[in-house]
């Protein structure tokens, strides 16, 4: 067994720093690596990029970031829980790159298995396709996308082991898997460090080998975005 | 009358097939979700990555691992299955999701849509609706008939950044059910009590009248 296993988020984070490439996983606030993001806060590091689909709330999430200004650019889907987010866009103080959310996950994952592009319709015909190169297949348009390249990818599983081997839960799933090895360092942080063995293979969601680092995260706060429920009968 | 939410989501949930796999939008299309004939089997996808998804929660019930795409917590049914964003948009972009809908700010007689952005104004983004336009080839348009201030959102031409072009098959509106074919809006439908005059007077676009329009019929 190749051990992944680091101490503390603090460990975990070593060697990044300003101006650098990140990916975080999460959908909304769901499955979002609580415990790096808050180190990145804490050292202070400048003029990132963050590959991220969406940029949190006003303060949770990559809100934090924003809030110190310590992004220099977003690269997302969908940004509309976060007003700080649309004002420093608006006014030009960010920079920010709008991607079709199919298309984002696949830019990761074309980086994880080594593909440098791929084509998709997603996006053909739109300002987003702009000074893309674009090709027909079979009658139909699509546009080429160029895979990611980032310093580091911060991701939030549910189980793992030191293996690297992560396990996920529901819908925190989402941009998580498709990040692991898509960046030169994987900094998997999960709410369970369970001993190595213990997770079934034929139950392993990522492999460990697209892991760099993993550690046992604390203090999760799972914030809900749209608390939505029914009365019971 | 012209319809509400509500009322545009009752009409397109029968546009929902037995064995249909469905992704649904955030706004008026979530609530199609209500209005299904239970009597079907139906799928929702929800492009965050969860297939099979069902009611919220009972209070108390809620898990912050388990939302949809417009971050509410939701539930799953029996048969239901979580995966990556990627694999999702396989669905997707593959074809094997059979109806997607979806809002829209404009829709052009050319199946234009416009959906996520007003330059200068509102940049939210276009999340996965430029993936689901691109890949769909049933997508039905849910949205009012006209803006807030009376303007279509039926036009010749899209006037906001497009999201996708002439990819829309069908829209469903406050006031109207319309075809989108050979670059002009066919009306199929009135809402109840809603002459064919006012669909015409707030449809900016070509709007084809073929022969007595019949009304909706909503249960």
């Amino acid at each position: 067994m190749i051990n992944k296993k680091v101490k503390n988020v603090q460990e975990a984070l070593q060697g990044v720093q300003s101006n650098m490439t990140l990916m975080l996983g999460g959908f909304g606030l769901c499955g979002i690596p609580e415990n790096a993001i808050a180190e990145l806060v804490k050292l202070e590091v400048r003029a990132v990029t963050c590959i991220s689909n969406n940029a949190g709330i006003d303060d949770f999430g990559l809100g934090r970031l924003l809030q110190k200004k310590q992004i220099k650019k977003m690269i997302s889907s969908y940004v509309g829980e976060n007003d700080e987010f649309e004002r420093q866009m608006l006014s030009g103080e960010l920079e920010v790159e709008l991607t079709p959310q199919g298309t984002l996950a696949e830019k990761c994952r074309a980086a994880q298995a080594g593909f440098p592009a791929f084509y998709t319709s997603a996006g053909y015909g739109t300002e987003v396709a702009e000074g893309k190169e674009t090709r027909e297949f079979d009658g139909k348009m699509y546009v080429l996308e160029p895979a990611f390249k980032a310093d580091f990818a911060f991701v939030k599983a549910w189980k793992g082991d030191a293996a690297g081997n992560l396990v996920f839960k529901g819908t925190s799933r989402n941009f998580n898997p498709n990040m692991c090895g898509a960046a030169t360092i994987t900094v998997a942080e999960v709410e369970e460090l369970v001993p190595v063995g213990t997770i079934d293979p034929d139950h392993v969601h990522i492999p460990g080998i697209f892991v760099q680092r993993i550690f046992q995260g604390k203090n999760y706060e799972k914030r809900i975005e749209q608390r939505t429920v029914r009365k019971k009968q | 009358m012209a319809l509400d939410k509500n009322g545009i989501a009752q009409r397109i949930a029968q546009e929902v097939q037995d064995g249909f796999y469905v992704n649904l939008g955030i706004g008026i299309p979530t609530l199609v979700a209500n209005y299904v004939r239970t009597d079907i089997e139906v799928e929702f996808q929800s492009e965050n990555g969860v297939l099979g998804m069902g009611p919220f929660p009972f209070e108390g019930e809620e898990d912050a691992d388990i939302i949809n795409a417009g971050k509410q917590t939701i539930t799953t049914l029996p048969g239901a299955s979580f995966f990556d964003s990627s694999l999702s948009f396989a669905m997707i972009r593959g074809k094997h999701v059979d109806l997607t809908i979806l809002g829209a700010m404009e829709v052009a007689e050319n199946g234009d849509i416009a959906n996520w952005k007003i330059p200068g104004k509102m940049v939210k983004g276009m999340g996965g609706a430029m993936d689901l336009v691109a890949s769909a080839e049933n997508i039905i348009v849910a949205m009012m008939h006209t803006n807030k201030r009376g303007e279509s959102k039926l036009l010749k031409q899209c006037s906001l950044p497009l999201t996708g072009v002439g990819c829309v098959t069908k829209v469903v509106t406050s006031l109207a059910v319309l075809e989108v074919k050979n670059n002009q809006f066919h009306l199929l439908e009135r809402a109840p009590g809603v002459s064919v005059e006012e669909i015409q007077k707030g449809t900016a676009g070509t709007l084809i009248v073929n022969g007595e329009i019949p009304e909706m019929i909503l249960s």
